[in-house]
């Protein structure tokens, strides 16, 4: 093999051979790769000599190239193929992502050139987001700076798998392959260090043509690919089409007598006939037919990339935003979610801040609700901090007030990811964890058909007039410690002194029963507090006062109880802070939390979402048991108890 | 998928964002190759309707062939059509080699329409294989309310999520061919059908490969009489497309001093 490792300029076509690929007018594949590193480490170089050595630069180029560059005193200066602006030439600087297309024997090529310099990191995002494959280049010299680290850390978020290392200027190290081997090292270790494996590494120098179209003599002791076949040998698209299916609605149009669903299928496949799922609203349909223009290119399937129209066979009111998918596999449903996003805004991104997001073509106004780490792309050491600076890349939990239809990026990554967009700009992208967050979907979805309500022969008014109270249902939500369980006994005792008919339910008389099915996962925990709420509406039914004494973290489980109860559930919040509660941890099981023994653990490890607008606040660290009863008990006599009325 | 298909699938994904997020906006029609295919994906994506206007911005300088090729498809793809006028010359800076100045008349038709209907937004049949500061553009690309373009500070733009919010004033230039070829033009155009102007196919040795005004575009030398031939010909031709244009060569800048006013 080293044996004829000399200049084999022919290698792109031997490739060919190899494949036994055919070119066919129309069908060469187009393939989309970024060329990323630190400045000046030679990316533009690679580029102007790979247009020059796959003769893809038109007539009289190379020559204009060699006039351009004497004029300036240089030798030949390859980078200036790319400078196609006077500006960019006098300041020797890449300004903009550019795109410049070459082909090899096998197929296509768009080149997308990311500038180095930091802050024109979103160039570099918008370049490489799209790519199929990553060229890294490092400087022989130099070896790798923070760019390329930060270059290959973006990479891998951005979702590019397939990434070649050139380590550029050989020329300058006098082609020694210890020193080769040494970068080499430096970016494998970094690279392995954050998941990623370069396919490939080679020693070039763009100047001296070496290793670029063909083998070069001047390094005898590299046996690998040039860079033309390291690219002809990067993969197509992954199979997105053996995915589930997700298609978000783009647009609803009525041009005619059809209700077309028009949007991409971003994975999968949909038939004619399927029965779909449409997340969020969680509603189901059956296709009725695939439309396309001309109607004669029509066909009963489609699947994932292509753009398409669909009518169902039930008339359903659906909007843009919508994800459609099959029943089986369906996107999570949820209000929070974890992100690894990376910052281009020129404010920082702040706890408590408001964005709007885009998610597929889900918009939806979202809260950082806590930032986790930040990540230093150097080091990959993680740090606290409250905000996350511009050119930043930072681990955050953000929340919607409405249920979105998510992907865990591990799962399905291109509906797996996001932008935020503040005030009329997108200020950063991040891809979505699910891990340890409840789905909420369970929750809402009505399993049971041939259900028909009943109606009672007794009303409300009647139950209400021989209680001397109206039924309902008290909520009682807050940490665990905040007095949740104390409160509502103390309560339910005093109100029944008073003639009331009234009932607590807690975790101890829910879970024996009811519930004793569930566990503490976040899906259990959802559906545990699902059938607390439809428990407490039908006690309220009854004519009853129930006290519910849950944690129930999240905002959108209350919201369902109350949909549960409406009209009749009235939100108390009980409130005290984390400090105060971890100090009377009357379980024992903040102790148990910190340290580690109780995961997911509401206050500590997971997030406690304060109501927004509660009918009754009770602060159980400003005031005492006596006080909070008293102000509890006034609140009921004021909300339940029927009013005296003179006639 | 085969790669026709791929653009395709793109080109109607941008359509359909820009019709569903920005109004009111045009379509562009230089009743060029580019913009026939886009018209062309503009049914697509909506079924057969084009249901935005579309605008001519003549300079009434254009080939008869041209003309007559507009005329009949405006009325048998019923369009939304419109023509709009150009100012006269003499209004433009006298300062500017004469094709760029013709450019610059042209750029200011256009200001005029989209003044005149209130645009938010014009879709363009740019591609960026066209010409290196075409490579530089977004597929949602704000302008000022001048009409200036920004090439330095210009918004992200990643998976597939437009820049679709703007301040009051703004403007906004889509481009849904933008990841288009050349040759992916000519291909797609063969595939599908589209109609084109006879005065791409050579006659008498010679054919254009990009059609502007009558005065400043130059035929290329070519035999190329058929699509097929066309096809054939761009697979080995490394001379650029806008070869014929006169206002490329007038400076090394020309092209982007132009486009920084507005100039598509």
């Amino acid at each position: 093999m080293s044996e004829d490792s000399t200049t084999l300029p022919e290698d792109a076509t031997e490739n060919l051979a190899l494949t036994g690929e055919e070119e066919t007018v129309g069908e060469r594949a187009l393939h989309r790769i970024v060329i990323v590193g630190h400045v000046d480490h030679g990316k533009s170089s690679l580029i102007g000599r790979l247009l020059h050595d796959t003769d893809s630069l038109p007539p009289g180029k190379f020559e204009e190239l060699k006039e351009v560059s004497a004029r300036r005193g240089m030798d030949v200066e390859w980078s200036f193929v790319l400078d196609a602006f006077q500006a960019e030439r006098d300041q020797a600087v890449t300004i903009d992502t550019t795109q410049i297309w070459f082909k090899t024997a096998l197929r296509d090529y768009v080149i997308i050139d990311a500038p180095g310099h930091r802050e024109f990191l979103k160039n570099m995002v918008s370049g490489a987001a799209s790519a199929d494959a990553a060229i890294m280049v490092v400087d022989a010299e130099e070896g790798v700076r923070e760019q390329s680290r930060r270059h290959a850390y973006l990479l891998h978020l951005l979702g590019v798998q397939q990434i070649a290392v050139v380590i550029n200027k050989m020329d300058l190290v006098d082609y020694s392959q210890a020193r080769f081997e040494e970068v080499s090292r430096q970016i494998s270790d970094y690279l392995k260090s954050i998941g990623s494996v370069p396919l490939v590494i080679v020693p070039i120098s763009a100047r001296g043509g070496d290793n670029i179209a063909g083998r070069s003599e001047r390094t005898p002791w590299y046996d690998g690919p040039t860079v033309i076949s390291t690219l002809d040998g990067f993969h197509g698209h992954p199979g997105i089409g053996a995915q589930p299916l997700r298609m978000p609605i783009q647009d609803v149009y009525k041009f005619d007598a059809r209700r077309i669903l028009a949007g991409r299928i971003e994975s999968g496949a949909i038939s004619v006939g399927d029965t779909v799922l449409f997340s969020p609203s969680n509603k189901t349909a059956k296709v009725r037919s695939i439309e396309a223009w001309p109607q004669n290119s029509a066909s009963d399937t489609a699947a994932a990339g292509e753009s398409v129209g669909i009518t169902l066979v039930e008339q359903l009111f659906v909007e843009r935003g919508e994800v459609v998918s099959h029943m089986e596999n369906p996107p999570r449903l949820g209000t929070t979610f974890h992100a690894r996003l990376f910052w281009l805004g020129h404010k920082p991104l702040k706890v408590g801040d408001s964005y709007k997001l885009k998610l597929l073509t889900q918009e939806a106004e979202v809260r950082v609700k806590s930032i986790e780490r930040i990540v230093d792309t150097q080091t990959l050491q993680n740090s606290a901090g409250d905000a996350v600076e511009r050119n930043a890349v930072a681990e955050v939990t953000l929340y919607s007030r409405q249920v979105l239809a998510l992907d865990d990026y591990g799962d399905l990554s291109r509906t797996g990811r996001f932008v935020l967009v503040e005030d009329y700009d997108t200020v950063g992208g991040g891809v979505i964890f699910m891990e340890g967050l409840p789905d909420q979907r369970q929750a809402i979805t009505v399993k049971s058909t041939n259900v028909i309500s009943v109606e009672h022969n007794l009303t409300a008014d009647s139950r209400a007039a021989r209680n001397g109270h109206h039924g309902g249902v008290l909520w009682f939500t807050g940490l665990s410690g905040a007095g949740k369980s104390t409160l509502a006994m103390e309560v339910e005792q005093r109100l029944f002194a008073k003639g009331y008919q009234v009932y607590v339910l807690d975790g101890d008389n829910v879970r024996r029963g009811l519930n004793a099915n569930l566990g503490f996962s976040p899906e259990d925990r959802t559906e545990n507090i699902r059938r607390v709420g439809e428990a407490a509406a039908l006690f309220a039914d009854s004519g009853i006062i129930c006290i519910t004494a849950f944690i129930s973290p999240y905002r959108v489980d209350r919201d369902r109880a109350r949909a549960s109860a409406p009209g009749r559930f009235h939100e108390i919040f009980i409130k005290a802070d984390v400090a105060t509660c971890e100090q009377r941890d009357p379980k024992g099981l903040y102790k148990k939390a910190r340290a580690g023994e109780i995961p997911q653990f509401t206050g500590i490890s997971a997030p406690y979402e304060p109501p927004e607008s509660p009918d009754l606040v009770v602060d159980t660290a400003a005031e005492d048991v006596t006080e909070s009863v008293g102000r509890i008990i006034r609140y009921i006599e004021d909300a339940f108890t029927l009013k005296k009325r003179a006639d | 998928m085969d790669r026709l298909d791929e653009l395709e699938a793109q080109s109607v994904y941008i359509l359909r964002e820009a019709y569903n997020r920005i109004e009111p906006l045009a379509m562009l029609w230089s009743l060029g190759k580019d913009s026939n295919v886009m018209l062309w994906l503009a049914r697509k994506a909506f079924f057969g309707n084009v249901p935005f206007p579309v605008m001519h911005v003549d300079t009434g300088k254009k080939f008869k062939e041209m003309y007559a090729f507009r005329d009949r498809y405006a009325a048998e793809w019923k369009l939304d059509f419109h023509r709009e006028e150009c100012p006269p010359i003499d209004a433009v800076d006298p300062s500017l080699p004469p094709a760029a100045r013709s450019a610059a008349r042209k750029t200011e038709g256009l200001r005029t329409a989209i003044a005149k209907y209130e645009l938010r937004a014009v879709i363009a049949g740019i591609r960026r294989d066209e010409q290196a500061t075409r490579a530089k553009e977004r597929v949602f690309s704000p302008r000022d309310e001048t009409g200036q373009w920004d090439f330095r500070d210009q918004p992200p733009e990643f998976w597939d999520q437009y820049k679709t919010d703007f301040p009051p004033g703004a403007h906004i230039r889509i481009h849904p061919l933008l990841h288009w070829t050349e040759l992916d033009i000519w291909l797609y155009t063969r595939r599908e059908g589209i109609p084109i102007v006879p005065l791409y196919f050579a006659r008498d040795g010679k054919r254009y490969r990009s059609l502007g005004d009558e005065d400043i575009t130059h035929p290329i030398d070519s035999d190329a009489a058929t699509l097929d031939d066309v096809i054939a010909e761009l697979q080995t031709t490394k001379t650029a497309e806008r070869a014929g244009r006169a206002m490329d060569h007038e400076r090394e800048d020309a092209f982007e001093r132009l486009r920084a006013t507005g100039y598509m």
